[in-house]
């Protein structure tokens, strides 16, 4: 069994965080993780990505060839479609649906998200509304690990532990945000399964 | 110095935290470097694990040094840098591979292939060579632990230093790694020999032979590393592989993939051992070199092997000569279309660049240097190694030049010495401190007309805002103290309300017919946010 996650978003919007939150997961249930991560120069304002692979064996490569990903983890709508080449044909693109405008080209926002939607097994998350429910904005990123637990090869009651150990210096309260963030993700995703399934209908 | 507690249990560390992780459990008592992606989580993580004996230093060169200073004493020392670095620190570099190292001094640098956050893809396995030292090239963070651990054994048998090199795959991709049992430091060297630290060339000389006549020992070892590893298959004669350092974990991926298993040398100890690759020459009759960075093996292949065996690689152009391996780029040189993913979607996706952060120090100066050279024809910007280097970009679309750090000001004097003008040079703190001191010393000989601003914003911002190695706001006194006249060397504390101010004052100095400098001081809105964290976590 391998699992390739690509993790895409904005320089300062939390990628290696999801990364770190997933590969402790991992390891809780016994799997392999090795992750790629970006560092330095373009952690500024710039396009940042993370691989994260999780397999039941050896895993050699620390970074996911083109076709090969599994799921595609978007902190950011333009970015996530940015790596689509990397996806599997069978594979998964869930991303958060608020743009980072730092530059001064970015298209049309309707056209990013409908891009998405489009996909098979595209999903979009108000992940930044769902962590403001949840107490904090910045609780977004683990509101998108929540959002693609159900379909990482790690059971859920895992990750909440990994989650809780990883926020566990910084205090309850903010291992409960973390927490309440995480499930309003997860339900978010089952519930918009099905919207998502009526709009594709609805358009074509 | 080692205050980490080993478990048994496997720890997911960046492969730059294995290579501080195993210096700390080899006994090291000093570390040494200057931040530079993508070595600064080296330092970082001694910093975290070891104590305040890890320390930045004023440039990679001083850094090696004061490592080199350790050994000398008797005791372990890690020097980290990224590759670039290790132009700066190769006089010492070179010159240490001369001496007799009594304590293990190591030298871990982190080449950048691809460049991700450098201005090229040297290899610093030709340094290694270049030098006559051995090299460990790890594959994964588990060996980058284990191999740092064993440089220090290595260097202190060989009484060498010795070179870890890494890569940025390397030093930045997360996995498990099981540490060993923790050494302790060694004790102080009783005594040492002159004639062994002393290069005058008398002594030099000698020195140099006994280093020459020792490489056969050296490359026994090589021969005999269990890092250097030749599988052969006897029912596959085409083609044979050899890769080094990381390429093996492009080329395990690809070969499992394909279940194919052509015989395979392994590299991950240099010198280059000859016998194990005749070896797989004589079995196969063509050989396949996948190696990160330059063809450095594959160009030594020429002379160890004979002229009709074929040898295909970066050199060859069966694997592109610049840029990052991949599995791609392995299934090509083994003639096979990869495969690909999805296509792209239909709308253009721009990209995203690094950019100044909001209400960075530095917008404020590039709108006030854009503003105070408007109306000349042709102003030449020099620019320098930082943050304020994405003021290149748009919107501000300031600066000409960006080579090594410091140049801007060497750059501006020969410009200014040709006639070219205005002539402004930017260039930060730590890129002054680190290498903008000697240049400057040179312009205020000769008085050179032109204008040098020092954004000062405290920290090394673009690394991650490591503290500089002298503290906030000497940079005035270190200026005046070369002799520049005092009334055309400024302090300006900056503030976005405050940028016509100094707009006038860089006019006024950029028309001065002399040398001047203005440093314009506001901390970096990084560095701000970092302090507010910690304020709050305390």
């Amino acid at each position: 069994m391998k699992y390739d996650i690509i993790i895409a978003g904005v320089g300062g919007q939390g990628v290696l965080s999801i990364g770190t939150i997933i590969s402790a997961s991992a390891l809780r249930a016994g799997l392999r993780a090795v992750q790629s991560e970006v560092h330095g120069m373009s952690q500024r304002g710039g396009a940042v990505t993370a691989h994260l692979r999780l397999a039941d064996r050896e895993i050699h490569s620390p970074t996911i060839a083109p076709g090969q990903a599994d799921l595609i983890l978007g902190l950011e709508p333009l970015e996530s479609l940015r790596y689509i080449d990397h996806l599997s044909p069978a594979g998964t693109l869930i991303t958060a649906s608020e743009p980072v405008k730092n530059i001064p080209d970015y298209p049309d926002i309707e056209e990013v998200l409908w891009e998405v939607l489009r996909q098979p097994r595209g999903y979009l998350i108000d992940a930044t509304k769902i962590a403001l429910e949840s107490g904090s904005a910045k609780a977004a990123n683990v509101v998108m690990v929540g959002a693609a637990t159900d379909f990482l090869p790690i059971e859920a009651e895992t990750i909440r532990g990994a989650i809780a150990e990883g926020f566990h210096v910084k205090g309850d309260r903010v291992v409960q945000t973390n927490l309440m963030a995480y499930e309003a993700g997860r339900s978010a995703l089952q519930h918009r399964e099905v919207v998502d399934e009526f709009e594709t209908f609805a358009f074509v | 110095m080692a205050e980490e507690v080993v478990s048994a249990e496997a720890l997911m560390l960046l492969g730059d935290e294995a290579v501080a992780l195993g210096a700390l459990h080899a006994g090291i008592t000093a570390g040494y470097a200057y931040p530079g992606t993508p070595a600064t989580e080296i330092l970082e993580a001694l910093k975290r694990h070891g104590g305040k004996r890890a320390s930045w230093c004023a440039n990679e060169k001083t850094a090696y040094e004061a490592a080199l200073g350790v050994s000398m004493a008797g005791k372990r020392a890690l020097v980290s840098m990224k590759h670039v670095g290790l132009n700066v620190a190769a006089d010492p570099f070179v010159n240490s591979a001369v001496v007799a190292p009594i304590g293990g001094l190591v030298l871990a640098v982190a080449d950048d292939p691809g460049m991700h956050s450098s201005q090229n893809e040297q290899d610093s396995r030709f340094y290694a060579d270049f030098a006559r030292v051995p090299c460990l090239e790890p594959a994964n963070p588990q060996e980058a632990y284990d191999m740092t651990h064993e440089a220090f054994e290595i260097s202190e048998r060989f009484r060498v230093p010795v070179v870890v090199r890494l890569v940025t795959r390397l030093a930045h991709q997360r996995s498990g790694v099981t540490p060993q049992h923790p050494r302790d430091e060694n004790q102080l060297a009783e005594h040492r020999d002159r004639a062994d630290w002393v290069l005058l060339p008398s002594f030099a000389r000698l020195r140099w032979q006994k280093r020459i006549a020792q490489e056969k020992q050296i490359s026994g070892w090589a021969e005999m590393s269990p890092h250097n590893e030749l599988r052969l298959n006897e029912k596959f004669r085409d083609m044979g592989v050899i890769t080094a350092g990381i390429a093996r974990s492009y080329f395990l991926e690809v070969s499992r993939e394909l279940g194919l298993t052509p015989s395979h040398l392994h590299i991950g100890a240099y010198p280059a051992p000859a016998t194990l690759i005749r070896e797989l020459a004589d079995h196969v009759g063509e050989i396949l070199v996948i190696e990160e960075g330059y063809p450095f093996i594959e160009r030594q292949l020429r002379g160890i092997l004979p002229p009709f065996t074929a040898i295909h690689g970066r050199q060859s152009g069966h694997i592109p000569g610049s840029g990052e391996l991949n599995q791609q780029i392995v299934w090509k040189a083994f003639g096979l279309e990869p495969p690909y993913g999805k296509q792209p979607v239909p709308i253009e996706l721009p990209n995203r660049p690094p950019r100044l952060c909001d209400g960075c120090p530095h917008i404020d100066a590039y709108n006030a240097l854009n503003a105070a050279l408007v109306g000349y024809a042709s102003p030449v910007v020099t620019s320098d190694i930082g943050c304020y280097t994405l003021g290149v970009l748009p919107p501000y679309n300031s600066g000409d030049s960006c080579v090594c750090m410091g140049a801007s000001i060497g750059m501006a004097k020969g410009a200014a010495d040709a006639g070219a003008g205005p002539i402004v040079a930017v260039i930060g703190d730590s890129t002054f401190l680190h290498s903008g001191v000697t240049p400057l010393m040179d312009a205020v000989a000769d008085n050179t007309d032109m204008t040098v601003l020092i954004l000062d914003n405290d920290v090394v911002a673009m690394t991650g805002t490591q503290p500089t190695v002298l503290p906030p706001k000497r940079i005035p006194e270190i200026v005046r103290g070369l002799g520049l006249d005092p009334d055309h060397c400024h302090l300006f504390e900056s503030h976005p309300r405050r940028v016509d101010e100094l707009t006038h004052l860089l006019r006024r100095e950029i028309a001065y017919r002399g040398l001047s400098v203005v440093i314009v001081h506001r901390e970096c809105v990084e560095a701000l946010k970092r302090d507010k964290q910690a304020r709050r976590e305390s």
